[in-house]
């Protein structure tokens, strides 16, 4: 790691702005996700190659790297929505195996935030977020409803309570994807790509909404190329190539000095103006 | 002083404003060719109308129709028993009208229909025997009180409205056949079911009944158990190559085989059994292309927010697939109403089984035409009223706008 070579900084090229304050991480001696050589494959492709990663309570995560490398992959194996073949996956001290109840118990805590939003479009923004807490979490219907109105509150768009989804912007839709994941109280939030499908003035609004949260010391896994969002929110950035992690760091590390030739490489192709 | 004020208003949206002429002369005579097709075509028309006109007021005879109406509404139902038939009329006027004030709250084009529909029979009733045309009159007034009660009350009556429209088919089958020697319900075996009763019986029966079933196979052959999923395409498989007609015949012939005897199944229901076999059949498919219309997102959504396997297919997954296929599922309602007509060809006496009962009658030689016309008519008026309200309900639930 301190062998001198030539020093790369990208720092530059990615505006500069303040840390957001957010609390204490919990212990490291006490991950709360553990993933130990994961291995998954699509018939013979081998997709993810061996990837270990520990997560502590209230971290954020930054996940990146060029297209078809396993990170969105990796992401939903944590909420098991891939099933990963070799190696142990283990989340809020619960391991992922076959056992339907192990799913059903990791899913209440994991939340997850699509590219594509993914709202159920017969359905009112409200009972998006309701549906969950009210047959999963079991709670009656009323008690549900003033969280979700919260949240709305929180994500900024109350006043979309009781339209449908297809009469939202992309950015209102995230933000209800973001509201709905929220209501089941999750410990974990993973995001894939969560500003992707959006146009520029919508991507703030949404990482606005994904900043606060992290202030708030919810511990997230991000995928993203939105590198400002990483500057100001990350604790730890992961590179991920050919289905392996490449290269990890404090994003100070990562941006201005990137010790690996691929991550410079991709580094350089996303940030080239 | 001359400043640009900017426009303050909201302007409404320019409308093309259109007159008869003007739409006439582009759409119909819009070149020589165009109005050469128009006037043929418009000739051709006013003389088929006319034609039909003089025919139905002055060539044809409609003695046939209006002598036997007793049987093509209800077969050899018997008269002592007619009054459970139009009770089972007022109960269901009850109902829709208490569903409509409650659900949908004002009249529309549709509800004003319906009303008039009553009103028309009963004036052409009264023409003919000035008995029971009255009571065409009472289901209008039922369904106006019970309009009235349900948009007054609507909190308090729509648990019970949705109860009786649930308990409405077991209650029609429980008065329309009775129990018990005699008695004010005393039982009316099947074979006396005939005409527009049987049709519908059977219409309603096969429909209400293949849809959980189609429903349950189309997710069979989804399900990753392989037994689940050989055993549901199997059954559609085998059901779709056969033709209906051929069902129909092996359940009246072959049944009888397996069971021991002694043991006799009612013919009738024999019929809705392979009716409801049939249909349920193209039901999956119809159902199974609806699912696989939704993105695999919904699952992942659906999976991520923790629900349940059946809860997510039945919150998430069918809501959306059924309402993708409400056309088809509607064409298929329709087909399923005039197939019907086949179990006359098993000498059930259903609304064609009647026509041709009527025809054999040597006083009735040569109505081919009327009776067939008549009861032409009757089919198209459900079928057309089945179309409508599948129109009005994917409007109302907004298929195509999401
Ligand atoms: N269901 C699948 N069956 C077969 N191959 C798949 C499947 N899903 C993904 N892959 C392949 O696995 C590789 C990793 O896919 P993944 O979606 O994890 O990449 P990614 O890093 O998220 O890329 P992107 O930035 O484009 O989203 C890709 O090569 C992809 O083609
Ligand atoms: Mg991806």
């Amino acid at each position: 790691m301190s062998t001198e070579q030539t020093q790369q900084s990208f720092a530059e090229s990615i505006p500069d702005r303040e840390r957001i304050e957010r609390p204490e991480l919990g212990s490291a001696d006490e991950p709360i996700i553990v993933c130990e050589d994961v291995h998954k494959w699509y018939g013979q492709f081998h997709v993810l190659r061996g990837v270990n990663m520990q997560v502590r309570k209230g971290e954020v995560v930054v996940i990146f790297g060029p297209s078809g490398s396993g990170k969105s992959t990796f992401i939903r194996c944590i909420n098991r929505l891939e099933e990963h073949q070799k190696g142990r996956i283990i989340v809020d001290g619960i391991e992922l195996s076959h056992d339907v109840r192990n799913i059903a118990a990791i899913r209440k805590e994991v939340g997850m935030v699509f590219q594509q939003f993914n709202l159920f479009p017969h359905l009112t923004v409200l009972q998006n977020i309701t549906l969950g807490p009210i047959y999963v979490r079991k709670w009656d219907k009323q008690k549900a409803e003033e969280i979700a109105m919260q949240l709305l509150e929180r994500v900024g768009i109350p006043e979309q309570a009781h339209k449908y989804p297809g009469q939202l912007s992309g950015g209102q839709q995230q933000r209800v994807a973001i509201a709905r994941a929220l209501a089941m109280q999750p410990k974990i939030m993973l995001f894939d790509e969560p500003t992707s499908a959006l146009d520029p003035e919508m991507i703030k609004e949404v990482l606005e909404v994904m900043e606060e949260l992290a202030a708030s010391g919810m511990t997230m896994l991000v995928v993203t190329h939105e590198m400002g969002f990483a500057r100001a929110v990350a604790d730890t950035m992961y590179f991920f190539d050919q289905g392996q992690i490449v290269e990890s760091g404090p994003p100070e590390q990562i941006f201005e000095n990137p010790q690996e030739d691929r991550t410079k490489l991709f580094l350089s192709q996303i940030l080239q103006h | 002083m001359t400043t640009l004020t900017p426009t303050k208003d909201v302007l409404p949206p320019p409308t093309e404003r259109s007159t008869v002429l003007g739409w006439m002369k582009k759409n119909l005579f819009g070149s020589i060719g165009d109005s050469i097709l128009t006037i043929l075509g418009g000739a051709f028309l006013v003389w088929m109308i006319y034609t039909l006109i003089v025919w139905i007021t002055t060539k044809a005879e409609w003695a046939v129709v209006t002598d036997n109406l007793q049987l093509f509404m209800k077969g050899q139902y018997p008269a002592d028993a007619d009054w459970r038939l139009w009770f089972l009329l007022f109960l269901l006027a009850v109902i829709v009208g208490l569903m409509w004030g409650i659900a949908i709250k004002r009249p529309t084009g549709a509800g004003w229909t319906l009303l008039i529909v009553p009103i028309v029979l009963a004036a052409w009733l009264f023409t003919l025997e000035r008995s029971s045309w009255w009571r065409l009159l009472v289901i209008d007034v039922l369904a106006i009180i019970g309009y009235l009660l349900g948009k007054r009350y609507p909190s308090k009556l729509s648990r019970i409205t949705y109860l009786l429209a649930l308990l409405y088919m077991p209650i029609v089958i429980l008065i329309v056949r009775g129990f018990g020697e005699d008695g004010f319900l005393f039982y009316v075996p099947t074979n006396l079911w005939g005409g527009l009763l049987l049709s519908l019986l059977l219409a309603i029966f096969a429909i209400v009944f293949s849809f959980p079933i189609g429903v349950l196979l189309a997710l069979g052959r989804q399900s990753k158990l392989p037994a689940v999923k050989g055993l549901s395409v199997l059954y559609i498989e085998l059901i779709r190559g056969v033709p209906l007609i051929t069902l129909l015949f092996m359940g009246q012939l072959m049944l009888p085989l397996f069971l021991p005897a002694g043991i006799t199944i009612d013919r009738v229901l024999r019929a809705i059994v392979a009716m409801i076999m049939f249909a349920a059949a193209y039901m999956a498919e119809n159902v199974r292309g609806g699912l696989q219309s939704i993105p695999k997102g919904q699952y992942e959504a659906a999976d991520a927010i923790g629900l349940s396997g059946w809860q997510k297919m039945v919150f998430i997954i069918l809501p959306q697939a059924l309402r993708a296929v409400i056309p088809v599922l509607v064409g298929q309602f329709i087909g399923l109403f005039k197939d019907t007509t086949l179990v006359a060809l098993l000498g059930l006496l259903d609304l064609l089984g009647i026509a041709r009962g009527v025809l054999a009658n040597p006083n009735y030689i040569g109505r081919q035409l009327e009776v067939f016309t008549f009861i032409g008519l009757i089919y198209w008026v459900f079928s057309y009223g089945m179309s409508y309200g599948s129109q009005r309900l994917e409007a109302v639930l907004g298929v195509g706008e999401r």
